[in-house]
C-alpha cells in the first residue's frame, strides 16, 4: 500500500534518512523502531508530506505521491497522529474532531451559513470521540485535558479525515500502563478496518500489535520482517545495547 | 445582544439629535468615526480572526480612496462605478501583496508588509498628474444617480451606517461560518490544520483578501467624507492607528474595530478641541503634542490590558476557552 | 552616461548603504537574539541625529560632539531597554509592534516638545565642506567619503567584535539559539541590554553623519528604518554579514535606480511616460528587489536561524 523507494534527506551535514527503503503491506500494522534520533519522525514527516524529500520516492497506492502537498495526502487518505501533541487546545473535544470532519467533507469557502446547523459534523465528531474514548468528554476544552486523553484526541484527529494509512508518531508517549493499554486496545480495534504506520519506543505495545517491524539506526534501515526475526536479529540487538551503554 | 440594540438606536437617533441641538457639526464627526470603524474592522479579520498581523493596511484603504479619486478626476462620479472599481482594486493589491507575504512566516510577514504597503505609498505619490505629495482633491461627493445626492451631512451619515452595519453583520456571519472556523483554527495551530487537509495558505490569502477589499471599501468613504485623497491615507503610520485602533478596541472581538476607532478618534478629538483648563496650566501647548496622549495610551494598553475595551466589556479573559 | 556619473552613483550608493548597515546591524541583532520586533530603533536614529547637533551647537565642534552623541544615545538606549523593552521579550510580535510603535510617537512628541517643529541645523566638520578630486578626475564631497570611510571602518570592527571575541561569539550562540545561550550560563540581560546599547550607538553614528546631508527633523527615523527592514529581509535575520550584503545592495540598487532608471527609461518611452514612470519604478525598485530576493530565498539570503 505504501511504498518507500530510496528515500534520502540530510539537513546540512547532517543525514537523517539514508537511502530507505520500505513497504507497508495493506491491513497490516506496521511498526518502525529505532534508538532515539534514529530518524523516524523525520522519515514520518516525509511521507505525511510536512518535510519534503531529498532523493527517493513515495508511491500511496500506486499513485507517486512525493510531490504532494501535506493536505492533499491527507485527502488522498494519509492521515498522522504527532508524537509531540498538536490539538487546538482552546476548541472543545467535539469542536476538535468536527474541525477534521469538516476539512474532510466539502469546501470550507463557505462564507454565510452558519457552522451549527452542520449537524452531520457534530454527530460523526461525537461517533469518534466515542471510538477514542473520549463520549463522556466532549465539551471539554482540549488544552485542559489529561495527557492520556490529549493523546486518544491525537489519534481522534487523524481518525476523522477518514484515512486508509494511519501514521501514528509514538501514540503512548509519556504514558502511564493504564493510559498504554487503552491506546493499545483502540490500535486493535482499528487495524481491522486501516492500514496503520506506527513509530513506538513501547516494545510491548510493539510486539503485541506489529505484524512487522522495521529498524531504523542512523537513519539508515537495519532490519525488516516478523517481530520473531527482529527480535533475534544480531543488528537490531547491537543498535539498542549499544544505546543502552552510552544512554 | 439588547447593548448591541441600544447602541444602534444611539447611532441613528445621534443625527437628529444633533441637528436638534444645532451642533451638525458632530454628525460629519460621527460619520468619520464610522468610517474608520469600518476600515479597523476590515484589519481585524486579518490580524484578529486570521492571527495575519498585517502592518500594511493602509495600502487597501488608501488604494480604495485614491481609485476614487481618480476615477472622479476622468469625469467618472458614479457611485455604482467608483466605489466598487476602488473594492476591485483594494481587493487585487491584497491579492498579490498577500500572495507573496503569506508565504513568510513571524517578523518577516510583519515586516513585508510593512515593505509593500510603503511600495503602494511611493506608487501613488509618484502620480503628479493626480496630486502626488499635495494629494487630490475631490469635487463633489459620489453620484448615486436617481436625482438623490449625498452632499447633505444627514444622508451622508445614514449611508455609512448603513453600510458600516452591513459589514459588522457581514463579519457576525463569516465568523460563524465554516470558513471562520478554519480561520480560527489555521490562528489556533497552524500546522495542525494543514495536518488535518486545509490548504492552510488558500484560506489566509482569502481572509487577506477579504479583508483588503473591505478597507478599500472604507477608503472610497473617507475620499467622499474629506472630499480629498491625501497620501498620508497610504502612509505606514495610518497603518499604525488602525492596528491601534484594533488593539485598543479588542483584537478578534466582533466590536474590536468599532470600539477602537470611536475611542482613538474620540480621545483626539477631545484633546484637539476642547481645552481642559487644568492640563492647559500644566503645560501650556498640550493640544500640540496629542501624539504623547496616544501613545501613552496606547503603551498602557498593550502592557496592562491586552484585551481592549471588548474584551473589558465582555468580562471574560481571552486565556482558556474561545471567546 | 559617463564613467564619472557612474563612479559618482556607484560612491553614492555605497555610502548610503554603508549607512543603512549601521541601522541594519543593530536591528538584525535585537531580533535575532531577543526576537524582538523593534520600531522604536527609528527614533535612536532621530535622537541621535539631534543629540549631535546639540552638542555641536554647544561645543562648536563636530568631533567633539559625535563621542558625545554616541555615548548619550546609548545611555538612552539602554534605558529604554532596561525600563520598557524587557517586558516586551516574551510577549507576541502583535504586542511588540504596538509598544515601539507608541515608543516612536511619543519619541517623536518629546523631540518636537525639546527641540520645535522646525528642522535643526547640524553642519559637516569645516575641513571637509569642499569636494576632493579622486584619481580618474572625479569631483567628489569630501565628507561623503568620510561617511564611507567610516563605515567601512565600523563594518570591520563589527566583524570582528562577533567573529573573533568572547562577546560576539556570545552574539552569535544568542542570535541562532536563544536557550542554548542560556544553558551556557551568559548572563543573558546583561547581554541584551550591551547589545541594545550598542545597536542604540550604531544608530546615532548613522544619524549623526548622515545628519548633515539628510534634513534632522522629526520623522527622520521612520523612512529610514523600513529601508532598514527591507535590508534585514533582504540580508536574512540575525545575520551581519547579511546585514552588510543587504545594506550594500539597497544602497546601490536604491541610488542607481533614482539616478538612472529615468535615463534608462528616457531612451526607449516618449518623454511624458518616461518623466512619469522612471521616477516611480526607481522608488519601489527596492521593493521590487526585495520581491525577487523572497521568492527565492524566503528568509533571506543568509539567515542566522536554521
Amino acid at each position: 500500500m505504501l511504498e518507500l523507494r530510496n528515500v534520502s534527506k540530510r539537513f546540512g551535514g547532517v543525514v537523517a534518512t539514508d537511502d530507505v527503503t520500505l513497504e507497508v503491506a495493506r491491513g497490516e500494522v506496521h511498526a518502525l523502531i529505532g534508538p532515539n534520533g534514529a530518524g523516524k519522525t523525520t522519515l514520518i514527516a516525509q511521507v505525511s508530506g510536512m518535510l519534503a524529500v531529498d532523493s527517493g520516492r513515495i508511491v500511496f497506492e500506486g499513485e507517486d505521491i512525493t510531490r504532494l502537498k501535506a493536505h492533499a495526502r491527507v485527502r488522498a487518505g494519509l492521515a498522522r497522529s504527532y508524537q509531540v501533541t498538536s490539538i487546538f487546545r482552546r476548541f472543545t473535544v467535539l469542536e476538535n474532531l468536527a474541525l477534521a470532519v469538516q476539512a474532510r467533507s466539502g469546501s470550507s469557502f463557505s462564507f454565510w451559513r452558519p457552522l451549527a446547523a452542520e449537524t452531520a459534523l457534530t454527530d460523526e465528531a461525537r461517533a469518534l470521540a466515542g471510538e477514542v474514548g473520549l463520549a463522556d468528554k466532549l465539551d471539554a476544552v482540549a488544552g485542559n485535558l489529561a495527557h492520556g486523553d490529549q493523546r486518544a484526541l491525537e489519534v481522534g484527529l487523524a481518525l476523522a479525515t477518514r484515512p486508509r494509512l494511519l501514521l501514528l508518531d509514538e501514540p503512548m508517549a509519556g504514558m502511564g500502563p493504564q493510559e498504554s493499554a487503552r491506546m493499545i486496545e483502540l490500535v486493535e480495534r482499528l487495524r481491522a478496518r486501516l492500514t496503520v504506520l506506527l513509530v513506538e519506543h513501547d516494545m510491548d505495545a510493539v510486539f503485541r500489535l506489529a505484524n512487522r517491524i522495521s529498524v531504523l539506526v542512523n537513519g539508515r534501515l537495519v532490519a525488516s520482517g516478523s517481530p520473531q526475526a527482529i527480535r533475534v536479529d544480531p543488528e537490531v540487538r547491537k543498535a539498542y545495547l549499544g544505546d543502552e551503554l552510552a544512554a | 445582544m439588547s447593548r448591541v440594540v441600544a447602541a444602534f438606536v444611539a447611532l441613528l437617533a445621534f443625527p437628529l439629535a444633533m441637528q436638534a441641538m444645532d451642533a451638525l457639526f458632530y454628525v460629519s464627526l460621527g460619520s468619520r468615526m464610522l468610517i474608520y470603524a469600518i476600515a479597523a474592522t476590515s484589519l481585524n479579520l486579518a490580524l484578529g480572526y486570521g492571527g495575519m498581523v498585517s502592518f500594511g493596511h493602509a495600502a487597501f484603504f488608501g488604494a480604495g480612496a485614491y481609485t476614487v479619486g481618480i476615477l472622479a478626476a476622468e469625469g467618472v462620479q458614479s457611485l455604482w462605478l467608483a466605489w466598487p472599481a476602488a473594492v476591485a482594486v483594494a481587493a487585487l493589491a491584497a491579492l498579490f501583496i498577500g500572495a507573496v507575504s503569506l508565504r513568510t512566516r513571524g517578523v518577516y510577514f510583519i515586516m513585508i508588509t510593512l515593505a509593500f504597503a510603503q511600495m503602494v505609498y511611493y506608487l501613488f505619490v509618484s502620480l503628479k498628474t493626480y496630486g502626488g505629495e499635495d494629494g487630490l482633491p475631490m469635487r463633489g461627493r459620489s453620484d448615486p444617480g436617481f436625482g438623490l445626492s449625498l452632499a447633505g451631512d444627514l444622508a451622508w451619515y445614514y449611508l455609512v451606517l448603513a453600510l458600516f452595519a452591513a459589514l459588522v453583520y457581514l463579519l457576525h456571519r463569516l465568523s460563524r461560518s465554516r470558513f471562520g472556523r478554519v480561520i480560527e483554527a489555521i490562528r489556533e495551530n497552524e500546522t495542525r490544520a494543514e495536518a488535518i487537509g486545509f490548504p492552510v495558505y488558500r484560506y489566509q490569502l482569502a481572509c487577506f483578501v477579504i479583508s483588503g477589499a473591505a478597507a478599500g471599501l472604507a477608503g472610497a468613504l473617507i475620499a467622499n467624507q474629506s472630499g480629498y485623497v491625501s497620501p498620508s491615507l497610504l502612509h505606514w503610520i495610518q497603518s499604525g492607528t488602525l492596528m491601534i485602533m484594533v488593539i485598543l478596541g479588542g483584537v478578534g472581538r466582533l466590536w474590536g474595530g468599532a470600539l477602537g476607532a470611536f475611542a482613538l478618534l474620540g480621545l483626539e478629538h477631545l484633546i484637539a478641541d476642547y481645552q481642559f483648563e487644568w492640563l492647559a496650566a500644566l503645560a501650556p501647548n498640550y493640544q500640540d503634542h496629542a501624539g504623547l496622549a496616544v501613545g501613552a495610551v496606547l503603551l498602557a494598553i498593550v502592557l496592562a490590558a491586552p484585551q481592549g475595551l471588548a474584551g473589558m466589556l465582555a468580562g471574560k479573559k481571552r486565556g482558556d476557552a474561545r471567546a | 552616461m559617463s564613467a564619472t556619473l557612474l563612479a559618482e552613483q556607484t560612491l553614492n550608493g555605497l555610502q548610503f548603504g554603508l549607512m543603512l548597515f549601521l541601522l541594519a546591524a543593530g536591528l538584525t541583532l535585537v531580533f535575532g537574539i531577543m526576537d524582538m520586533i523593534n520600531l522604536a530603533h527609528g527614533s535612536l536614529y532621530m535622537i541621535g541625529a539631534y543629540l549631535m547637533a546639540s552638542f555641536a551647537a554647544a561645543t562648536g565642534s563636530f568631533w567633539l560632539a559625535l563621542p558625545l552623541a554616541l555615548a548619550a544615545t546609548a545611555l538612552v538606549g539602554a534605558a529604554l531597554e532596561l525600563t520598557l523593552l524587557r517586558r516586551l521579550y516574551r510577549r507576541d510580535h502583535l504586542t511588540q509592534v504596538l509598544a515601539t510603535f507608541a515608543i516612536i510617537l511619543i519619541a517623536n512628541e518629546v523631540v518636537r516638545i525639546v527641540w520645535g517643529s522646525q528642522p535643526i541645523m547640524l553642519n559637516a566638520p569645516p575641513g571637509l565642506a569642499g569636494p576632493v578630486t579622486l584619481p580618474g578626475g572625479l569631483q567628489y564631497a569630501s565628507y561623503r567619503l568620510l561617511i564611507i570611510g567610516v563605515g567601512l571602518l565600523v563594518a570591520l570592527l563589527l566583524y570582528f567584535l562577533v567573529t573573533r571575541t568572547r562577546v560576539g561569539m556570545l552574539v552569535r550562540a544568542g542570535a541562532s539559539n536563544r536557550e542554548m545561550a542560556l544553558a551556557m550560563g551568559v548572563d543573558i540581560r546583561r547581554l541584551f541590554t550591551a547589545v541594545f546599547a550598542l545597536g542604540a550607538a550604531l544608530c546615532a553614528l548613522a544619524g549623526a553623519m548622515l545628519g548633515p546631508i539628510l534634513a534632522v527633523q522629526v520623522g527622520m527615523g521612520e523612512n529610514i528604518l523600513i529601508l532598514a527592514f527591507v535590508v534585514i529581509v533582504i540580508g536574512g535575520v540575525g545575520s551581519i554579514r547579511g546585514a552588510l550584503v543587504g545594506a550594500l545592495l539597497v544602497g546601490i540598487v536604491d541610488t542607481g535606480g533614482r539616478a538612472f532608471l529615468p535615463l534608462l527609461f528616457g531612451l526607449f518611452l516618449p518623454p511624458q511616460l518616461a518623466s512619469g514612470a522612471g521616477p516611480a519604478v526607481a522608488s519601489v525598485a527596492i521593493y521590487l528587489l526585495m520581491a525577487v530576493v523572497l521568492y527565492f530565498r524566503p528568509q533571506g539570503l543568509f539567515p542566522a536561524r536554521g
